[in-house]
C-alpha cells in the first residue's frame, strides 16, 4: 500500500486586508497506513492549517498534496476521512445518536446499518447508554467522545483531530488519550493530530511533526521509537523523556529564527 | 361614589393578595403563576367598573366592563361573523400567504450574496412605510372584500419575515458548516439538515412580530373599505353611531385573537426549537 498522505512543497498564502499571509512554505511529509503522526508548533505555525489542506477545507497556493493517492478534494467527495474539530460542535437539537448518526444519514446508509454503526461506536467511545440524551446535557469530555464517535461512524481509514482535547482538563484529557491509543491499536486507522502539548504528542505518536511559525514550516520530523502498546506510566521511563525533550529542542531552535 | 369605594377596597385587597403570593414560597407553583395574573386583570377591571359606576361616567365615553361584556354575550352572531371576515379570511388567509412567500423567498435568495445584503435596506424601507398609506391603494387593488385585506397582511408580515429568515440562515458557525463539507454533503442537505433548524429561532421571531402585524393590518385596512361585515368596519361604524360598547366589544375580540394566536405561535416555538438556550428549561 502506498502512503495515505504526500505533501511535496505545500505552500499556502492567505489573502488578507492587512496583505498576504504566508500559513504554510514548502511542506514536505508523507505518512504511512497505521501511522499516528502528531504536528506540535506555537499558534501560527500552520499545523490546523496543513490539516484543512488534507481535508479540502482550504487549497494550497502551491506544491503538491495527494490524500489516498487522489487530490485532497477528490478524497474528500469519495469520504476519504473523519475529521474532530477543536469543539465537539454537535447540533444541538440532535440528540448524540442523532449527531453521530448525522454522517451516516448524508451518506445514504441503510436504516438498520445505521441503527448498528450508532450502537457500535458509541460502545467504541464508552457512551452507550447516552445515545437518548442531547449535547447540552453532557460534561464537555463527553461530548468530545461524541464528536469522535461521529468521525468514526462511516468508518474511513484516515482520523484527522484538530486538537480535539485541547479544551479539556488534564485528566479527562489522560483518560480520552489513553481511550485514543486502544482505538487506533484496534482499528488501525491512520491519525493526523494536532495538539499543543509535548507529552500528549510523545505519548500518541509513532511521528512527531514539529513546525514553526511565520511562515509556517516543518522545522524537525522525529520518529518515535515507543512500542505501539503504551500504558499510560510509560511516560515516566527514560525513552519517553528523551523524545520529549528532542520535541522540546525542535520546539526551541524554530523560534530561534525569529530573533 | 361608595361603588368607588368599593372597588377601591377590591383593588387593595387583590393587590394584597398577590404580593402576598410572590413573596411566599409557593411562588414558582404553575397555580400561583397562572392565579396572580389573573387577580391583576380582575382587579383592574373592578377599578374601572367602580370608576364609570361611582363617577357616573358616559357610556359614550367610557362603558363599564359589565354592560360590554352584556352587548359581547347579546353580540355572539355579529361578533362571530366579523371574526371570520377580519380574522379567518383576511388575517389569517394574508398571513400564511406572507410568511410562507418571505420564508421561500429568503432560502431562494440565500445563495445571492448581492440579494441578501440589498434586500435588507428595502425591507426596512417597505417596513417603515405607513399602512394608512398603502391601504387605501391596495383595496383599490383588489376590492371591497378580504382579499384586499390579506394583501395588507401579507406586504406588512413579508419583510419581517424574509429579514428574520435570512439572518436565520447565516447563523450556522463556520465549523458546522466545515464538518457537512467533510461529508460532502450537497446544498440541500447542509440547508434541511444544518441551516434550517439553526435558523429556526429567527424565522419564529419573524413569526411572533408578524401575527401582531397580522391583525392591526387586517383591522386598519378595513377602515378604507369593506362589505357591512368585519372588526375594522365595526368599529369604525360603531364609533360614528355612538355605540362604545359594541366597539369595545370588538376590541375584547381583537385582543382575546391576538394573544391566543401569540400563545399559539409562541408554543409551536417551544416544541420546535426546544434545543435552543432560550427555551431549555
Amino acid at each position: 500500500m502506498g502512503p495515505v498522505v504526500v505533501a511535496e512543497g505545500l505552500d499556502l498564502t492567505f489573502r488578507t486586508n492587512d496583505g498576504p499571509v504566508q500559513a504554510l512554505s514548502d511542506v514536505s511529509l508523507s505518512v504511512a497506513p497505521g501511522e499516528f503522526v502528531s504536528f506540535i508548533g506555537p499558534s501560527g505555525c500552520g499545523k490546523t492549517t496543513f490539516l484543512r489542506c488534507v481535508a479540502a477545507l482550504e487549497t494550497p497556493t502551491g506544491g503538491r498534496l495527494s490524500v489516498n493517492g487522489m487530490s485532497a478534494d477528490a478524497a474528500r467527495k469519495a469520504r476519504a476521512y473523519g475529521y474532530v474539530f477543536q469543539a465537539a460542535g454537535l447540533y444541538p437539537w440532535r440528540t448524540i445518536g442523532g449527531n453521530v448518526r448525522l454522517p451516516l444519514e448524508i451518506m445514504g446508509f441503510p436504516r438498520a446499518e445505521q441503527d448498528r454503526r450508532v450502537k457500535d461506536v458509541l460502545e467504541l467511545v464508552e457512551l452507550s447508554g447516552f445515545e437518548k440524551k442531547f449535547p447540552w446535557q453532557l460534561s464537555g469530555g463527553m461530548q468530545q467522545r461524541a464528536s469522535i464517535a461521529r468521525a468514526l461512524a462511516f468508518d474511513a481509514d484516515l482520523l484527522l483531530m484538530d486538537e480535539p482535547f485541547g479544551a479539556l482538563d488534564e485528566i479527562v484529557r489522560d483518560r480520552l488519550n489513553e481511550e485514543l491509543l486502544g482505538l487506533w491499536g484496534r482499528t488501525g486507522k491512520t491519525m493526523l493530530f494536532v495538539t499543543h502539548s509535548i507529552p500528549e504528542a510523545v505519548y500518541l505518536s509513532t511521528k512527531i511533526v514539529v513546525m514553526s511559525p511565520r511562515p509556517g514550516r516543518i522545522a524537525e520530523v522525529i520518529e518515535s521509537p515507543l512500542p505501539r502498546e503504551r500504558p499510560l506510566d510509560i511516560r515516566d521511563s527514560a525513552a519517553f523523556l528523551e523524545i520529549a525533550h528532542r520535541v522540546r529542542e525542535g520546539l526551541r531552535a524554530g523560534h530561534a529564527y525569529e530573533g | 361614589m361608595s361603588v368607588f369605594g368599593l372597588a377601591l377596597l377590591f383593588w387593595l385587597a387583590a393587590w394584597a393578595v398577590n404580593a402576598a403570593l410572590a413573596r411566599s414560597r409557593w411562588r414558582d407553583a404553575s397555580g400561583v403563576r397562572v392565579v396572580v395574573p389573573v387577580l391583576f386583570g380582575a382587579a383592574i377591571l373592578g377599578l374601572w367598573e367602580g370608576a364609570v359606576r361611582g363617577f357616573g361616567v358616559s357610556p359614550v365615553i367610557l362603558p363599564a366592563p359589565s354592560s360590554v361584556a352584556a352587548r359581547f354575550a347579546g353580540e355572539t352572531g355579529l361578533l362571530w361573523e366579523d371574526f371570520l371576515q377580519t380574522v379567518l379570511k383576511g388575517a389569517l388567509s394574508g398571513y400564511a400567504i406572507g410568511c410562507g412567500a418571505a420564508f421561500l423567498v429568503a432560502v431562494l435568495i440565500d445563495r445571492s450574496r448581492f440579494l441578501t445584503r440589498g434586500l435588507l435596506p428595502v425591507g426596512n424601507f417597505v417596513a417603515a412605510l405607513p399602512i394608512v398609506g398603502i391601504a387605501p391603494i391596495l383595496v383599490s387593488w383588489f376590492g371591497f372584500d378580504w382579499q384586499s385585506k390579506a394583501a395588507v397582511v401579507v406586504v406588512m408580515v413579508f419583510f419581517p419575515v424574509l429579514v428574520n429568515t435570512v439572518q436565520g440562515l447565516a447563523e450556522a458557525s463556520a465549523m458546522q458548516k466545515d464538518l457537512m463539507r467533510t461529508y460532502a454533503a450537497s446544498y440541500l442537505q447542509t440547508l434541511l439538515k444544518l441551516r434550517l433548524p439553526a435558523a429556526m429561532p429567527f424565522v419564529f421571531n419573524g413569526l411572533k412580530i408578524a401575527t401582531t402585524l397580522a391583525l392591526i393590518g387586517a383591522i386598519v385596512a378595513e377602515y378604507f373599505g369593506s362589505p357591512t361585515r368585519g372588526m375594522g368596519f365595526r368599529i369604525s361604524t360603531g364609533v360614528g353611531r355612538l355605540d362604545i360598547e359594541l366597539v369595545w366589544a370588538e376590541i375584547a375580540v381583537a385582543a382575546l385573537t391576538g394573544s391566543a394566536v401569540f400563545g399559539l405561535v409562541s408554543l409551536v416555538e417551544r416544541w420546535v426549537t426546544f434545543w435552543h438556550p432560550s427555551q431549555r428549561s
